[in-house]
């Protein structure tokens, strides 16, 4: 399952089993589920009796019939052996997946304490359990932790070597079976019986044996069959016809002309469109949990985004240092630097670099100022440093301030002047500035030394590189794009503007998130977003695809209708991309197919009533050699096309980030002129060829 | 092809574009029940109908309701049509003295008249008395037309409502529609072709002694009236056996140009009313546009088939286009335009005899009316007809921008593409369906003029016409047979409700969905782009099914004439 390169369409350990399946998928239960092939296999079985009996009783040009028959089951077995490929590439991928799933013993904890445990299979777990997993152990089946912290292994399902946590509470607390305790142990409530865990799940999505008709997939099915319909009509009257001139027409001409006239290079490949499209999806290492949801991905107007680690990096970082007024910006740097040595956070590491970066403050050893740090609190809000004869604070503006005034006070015994230097003018000064910083989205934090303030750091949310560009092509694509932060609205604002976000949603909470989604639907769009945490579950349930982040809770894996393996936010993008990829490519194979019409009727029409009609030769543009050639030529071509188009499905129409209007105008003249034009080429150089070698 | 005759055809044409937006206008503000010119003399009038009917403008019904009522109206008309015509003997306003006509051909004359059909199986100077030509084909060409309109403004309503049950009322659409559009244009109509030498009488066939001493009996009756509603309501049904080509009917080229005009009139403008009531007339437009170069093509080579004229005669050493079965009084280009026109519209009146046209000459109309009559089509019929390719067009093409089909802002599912497929499904059915049965049953064969591909062209145009719901004739068939009456009565119902009740569900859906907003990601269907798609997808799904009829008939004729064969 890691993000290697899917297996080429050669690969020979996928085109063997392929053949065989293509042979397999002959059953008519199989075929019956769609309608255009299994209307081939009908008629194709209908003209090999009629070939039969004609070789029992020694008909006219058997050698024709026989060739025209072969081509009709290959056409059969050529769409067959599309939908084996596709699901081939999958049962590549399901197969590593099932080595994970290997039988295991599961430590069953009873007792009322849960001191005591005994092992049973794995598979015997049910839903409820709770069990012991110690380092080293396999994971039985999904569940949560309800009790202790541990690292584990989820290459199995992500590909991803490195460790990831997992722990009781909060939103990294799913576990899933098939994974790997390295360190310490868990106690895991089981979520999911045997048989249906996410591994489970994983492998039948792969395998494409859960797969459902997609409801565009549905309507497109119904226009295939109205059209077959419609060409049953157009040929089952042709016999009367050429009745009434006084001439017939053999079977097996009428049935060629049938199987090319309806639309089989679609029906052919449709279900290996669809099942190519959701295998695009895993190898970006994302689930879906039905076509549906890759159909809806196409459709999205709105995509809702999580500021933190979508549009921003996570954290925020000094960008700049403000001092007061009759501070110098190296004093300032300098205080700020010797506050935050020990501050690991990633705010604080910035603080040290920028400090040596831009103002030349060479970095400091920690254990030769004979310094205590004070570390941070959510009581203070400040963090800083205490040194010999001087102290060092820096934090939000508000304690800041109140820091200075509480030494002011303490010290005005002592009758030093500090307390007169944080003049209401410099507390003037450094709120100007710290509003400044606010309103254009950034947090400052104010640096104060031994009472005295010296300014502010600008903390800065960093926007990610290129994203902006990305929105751009979004909003070509007519994509809405939301920002989600907990900001105040004013950050949020500045950052929204920043990163080109069409609209944000400020100070968001799980509430107000459901109520966009809502607000939005309500007018008509389908709405994406991602999330990981329980209190994201409502909102990934009401968008119409929800991307659950593989480190979620189980909650949010259940509510959404995908799962990023990656727990990667910024693939809402790409997985927008995929759905339309999918349906750009079912879109642009119907039209070839039935723009391909036009040219079977010119090669077959003129040959079928050549007997009886000699001047409809006229309308033998393309000047195929002899009517069996024509009618020949017409159906090898109408079977091979589906071969020569399997990689096209299989790899999706390429989609580009512009407008729909572009978009057509591209796909119409390459399947749409493109599908009048090749098979009036495809069929003469056939016909050339068959002629050549006297097959006709 | 002269200059002549193009310079009249484009006349036509601009009077049409011409017509388009102030008539779109004015029907649009009559169904959404706003104020016209009309109103204070017509309110009054159809609240006391309303009242009288037990409904209100305020009622709405769901698609469903809206067919049942449509369905309950269309069989009761058929009914006392059917009555009127087998007891007309013993009915007053009767002068000649006509007895009553025999089942088969009441059935199918009640069916045509109620479908908007209006073939006619019959001479009517010769079979159908006065109080069947006035109190039953009459009205029948009125609210037959009008129901064809109804279901138009439902399924635009369909398409405009977002998350609504409804798609309006039949009873309120069928009385305005009758009330403000039909029946003023049809009382200036008359008096205009009055005033040109139309007959409107309810006196006797007149008995004339010719100059040569022969008696002849001279055919009047109410023929103005009929006349009006017979071109504005796109029916089509001639008060007199030739039709339009009846100098009584039509006597010069002013009244020609004024029934061409009035033709097309409706069924152009309602595309705008489609595009006003969607909120961007452009979108009307941009189906006007498809219907407009469709028609254009089909004037072009009908006009150039029979200008051509016919080389076996030409090797005679007659030279000149084909005047075999035309008025001179209106000549070839006036002919094929007018072919062209009242196959497009649905509408079936003729002023030649399109059996004489030239082989692509007569294939032209008989295409017009494969591809369901969406080319400007009957009144409503053919908007609707048009809108439901619209669907397979946007469904089939629309997947291509990556996103689930919409038109509109409204998303084409699998309830849509069924109801549309369904509709189109049902022609080929009936057109191809009844002809192959008749191509190989003797009585069928029976009644065909000509021999070999033209006397298949023959039996094809008629269910062609039929299931249309046109009602012009290729000639040349007896019609009036056991075997002619019943199917082309069936197949003219089966193209007339198999496709309306098809589009009044997409209606009740659509109307139901929510409506997309637009954005850049959306199939757009207003331009040049989306006008060549939907040409396209016409021809090829609702034309391409007919090419081996169409091979076997006028093309192999057309070209064995070529090579100086006949048959």
């Amino acid at each position: 399952m890691s993000q290697s390169k899917s297996p080429s369409l050669m690969d020979s350990s996928i085109l063997a089993p392929a053949i065989a399946g293509a042979f397999k998928k002959l059953n008519p239960r199989t075929l019956a589920k769609n309608p255009v092939m299994f209307v081939v296999a009908v008629v194709s079985t209908l003209t090999t009796v009629l070939f039969i009996k004609d070789v029992a009783t020694g008909g006219p040009s058997l050698g024709f019939s026989f060739q025209i028959i072969i081509w009709l089951w290959f056409t059969v077995l050529f769409a067959n052996f599309a939908e084996a490929v596709a699901e081939g590439r999958g049962k590549a991928q399901a197969d590593s997946l099932r080595r994970a799933r290997t039988e295991t013993q599961a430590k069953l904890l009873s007792g009322e304490d849960r001191t005591t445990f005994r092992l049973v299979p794995g598979a015997s777990l049910k839903v409820g359990d709770i069990v012991l997993i110690e380092a080293g152990d396999i994971i039985p089946s999904d569940g949560e932790v309800i009790e202790g912290i541990a690292s584990v292994n989820e290459s199995a399902i992500t590909g991803e070597s490195a460790p990831v946590i997992r722990e009781s509470g909060g939103d990294r607390s799913a576990v899933t079976g098939g994974t790997q305790v390295l360190s310490d142990w868990l106690w895991v409530r089981i979520t999911s019986a045997a048989g249906s865990t996410f591994i489970d799940r994983m492998i039948a999505l792969v395998e494409g044996a859960e797969r459902k008709k997609t409801p565009n997939e549905i309507a497109l099915n119904i226009l295939l069959a109205g059209m077959t319909l419609i060409f049953v009509l157009a040929t089952a009257t042709i016999p009367s016809f050429a009745a009434y001139a006084g001439g017939s027409i053999p079977v097996v001409v009428l049935v060629a002309l049938f199987v090319t006239l309806i639309p089989t290079t679609i029906g052919a490949l449709l279900s290996a469109i669809g099942i190519a499209g959701m295998n695009r999806l895993i190898q970006f290492n994302v689930l879906a949990m039905s076509g549906r949801a890759v159909e809806a991905a196409g459709d999205v107007d709105t995509l809702l985004l999580d500021k933190t680690g979508t549009i921003t990096f996570g954290n925020r970082q000094a960008a700049e240092f403000l001092p007061v007024k009759g501070v110098t910006d190296e004093e300032l740097a300098d205080a700020a630097q010797l506050a935050s040595l020990a501050d690991e956070t990633p705010e604080g590491r910035s603080i040290v670099i920028l400090a040596q970066e831009r103002y030349g403050v060479a970095a400091r050893d920690t254990h030769g100022l004979d310094a205590t740090f004070v570390p941070f609190t959510a009581q203070s809000r400040m963090s800083g440093v205490d040194m010999v004869g001087s102290a060092i604070r820096k934090g939000a503006v508000d304690a800041v301030l109140a820091y200075v005034n509480r030494t002011a006070a303490a010290s005005g015994t002592s009758g030093t002047t500090l307390a007169t230097r944080a003049t209401a003018d410099v507390v003037r000064n450094l709120q100007g500035i710290a509003g400044q910083i606010a309103r254009g989205g950034g947090t400052p934090l104010a640096v104060a030394r031994d009472g005295d303030l010296l300014g502010v750091i600008y903390l800065k949310d960093v926007v990610k590189g290129g994203i902006r560009e990305r929105f751009a092509e979004l909003r070509r694509m007519g994509i809405r794009t939301v920002m989600i932060t907990g900001d105040n609205p004013l950050t949020a604002a500045a950052i929204a503007a920043e990163a080109g976000v069409d609209d944000f949603l400020a100070q968001a909470t799980p509430e107000n998130k459901l109520d966009l989604i809502r607000e939005e639907q309500s007018k008509g769009k389908l709405v994406a977003m991602c999330g990981d945490g329980t209190n994201d579950a409502p909102a990934l349930a009401q968008a119409d695809v929800g991307v659950a982040m593989n480190t979620g809770t189980v909650a949010a894996r259940e509510a959404g209708n995908m799962v990023d393996l990656d727990s990667d936010p910024t693939k809402l993008i790409e997985i927008v991309g995929i759905g339309k990829q999918l349906l750009m490519t079912r879109g642009a194979l119907t039209t070839f197919s039935i723009a391909n019409d036009i040219a079977k009727y010119f090669a077959i029409i003129p040959a079928m009533f050549l007997a009886f009609y000699p001047q409809l030769g006229a309308l033998n543009v393309m000047g195929l050699q002899t009517p069996q050639s024509a009618i020949l030529s017409a159906i090898i071509f109408n079977a091979l096309i589906i071969v020569a188009l399997i990689p096209l499905s299989l790899r999706g129409v390429k989609y580009r980030a512009v407008g729909a209007g572009a978009l057509l105008s591209r796909n119409l003249l390459i399947y749409g002129l493109g599908g009048v034009i090749v098979p009036f080429a495809g069929i003469k150089a056939i016909d050339v060829i068959i002629t050549s070698l006297g097959l006709a | 092809m002269t200059v002549n005759g193009w310079m009249q055809i484009l006349v036509f044409c601009s009077i049409i574009i011409l017509l388009v937006k102030p008539l779109g206008g004015y029907m649009t503000r009559v169904f959404n029940g706003d104020r016209t010119l009309l109103s204070p003399v017509l309110v009054p009038v159809e609240r006391a109908l309303f009242r009288m009917a037990g409904t209100s403008e305020r009622e709405e019904q769901r698609w469903t309701t809206y067919s049942a009522s449509l369905l309950v109206f269309s069989l009761a008309g058929f009914l006392v049509l059917y009555c009127l015509q087998r007891f007309q003997g013993a009915l007053p306003f009767n002068p000649a003295a006509m007895g009553g006509t025999e089942p088969g051909l009441a059935f199918n004359t009640a069916i045509s008249f109620v479908t908007n059909t209006n073939w006619q199986n019959y001479g009517g100077e010769s079979t159908m008395s006065y109080l069947v030509q006035m109190a039953g084909f009459t009205v029948q060409n009125f609210v037959s037309a009008a129901t064809g309109i109804a279901i138009a403004i439902a399924l635009i309503r369909g398409f405009t409502r977002a998350s609504g049950k409804s798609i309006g009322n039949f009873w309120v659409d069928l009385t305005r529609c009758t009330l403000y559009i039909l029946l003023p244009p049809c009382i200036i109509l008359t008096l205009v072709y009055v005033y040109l030498g139309v007959p409107q009488t309810l006196g006797t066939y007149v008995d004339a002694t010719t100059l040569e001493g022969a008696r002849q009996t001279i055919a009047l009756g109410p023929v103005a009236s009929q006349l009006a509603i017979k071109m504005l309501g796109t029916n089509g049904g001639g008060f007199f056996n030739v039709n339009s080509a009846h100098p009584f009917e039509n006597p010069d080229a002013v009244s020609n140009l004024i029934q061409m005009v009035t033709i097309f009139a409706i069924g152009a403008a309602l595309t705008n009313v489609f595009g006003r009531m969607a909120g961007n007339q452009r979108q009307g437009w941009a189906i006007f546009a498809a219907m407009g170069i469709l028609f254009l093509a089909g004037v072009t080579a009908c006009y150039w088939a029979e200008a051509a004229g016919n080389p076996l005669v030409h090797a005679l050493g007659v030279d000149g286009g084909n005047m075999e079965g035309k008025e001179t009084r209106f000549g070839i280009a006036l002919s094929a335009l007018f072919a062209v026109i009242t196959t497009a519209a649905s509408c079936g009146a003729v002023n030649a005899m399109h059996d004489s046209f030239m082989a692509l000459g007569g294939m032209i109309p008989l295409i017009n009316m494969m591809l369901g009559e969406v080319i400007i089509g009957g009144v409503g019929a053919g908007l609707y007809g048009m809108l439901l390719f619209v669907i397979i067009t946007v469904f089939v093409a629309g997947l291509m921008v990556g996103r689930t089909p919409e038109y509109l802002g409204k998303k084409i599912e699998a309830k849509e593409v069924k109801m549309a497929m369904l509709a189109v499904l049902v022609l080929p059915l009936a057109m191809l369906g009844f002809t192959a049965i008749s191509t190989i049953l003797p009585t069928a064969v029976a009644s065909v003029a000509n021999a070999g591909p033209h006397g298949f062209s023959e039996i094809l145009y008629a269910y062609t016409s039929a299931a249309a719901n046109n009602g012009s004739a290729f000639g040349g068939l007896t019609g009036n047979t056991p075997w002619y009456n019943i199917t082309l009565g069936i197949s003219m119902w089966m193209g007339r409700f198999f496709v309306i009740i098809p589009a009044l569900a997409i209606a009740g859906s659509l109307a139901a969905k929510k409506t997309v907003p637009e954005s850049p990601g959306t199939f757009p269907t207003h331009g040049g782009l989306f006008v060549g798609l939907l040409i396209g997808v016409i021809l090829i799904v609702g034309g391409l099914t007919f090419f081996p009829a169409l091979a076997v008939g006028p093309i192999v004729e057309h070209l064995a004439i070529g090579l100086g064969q006949t048959f």
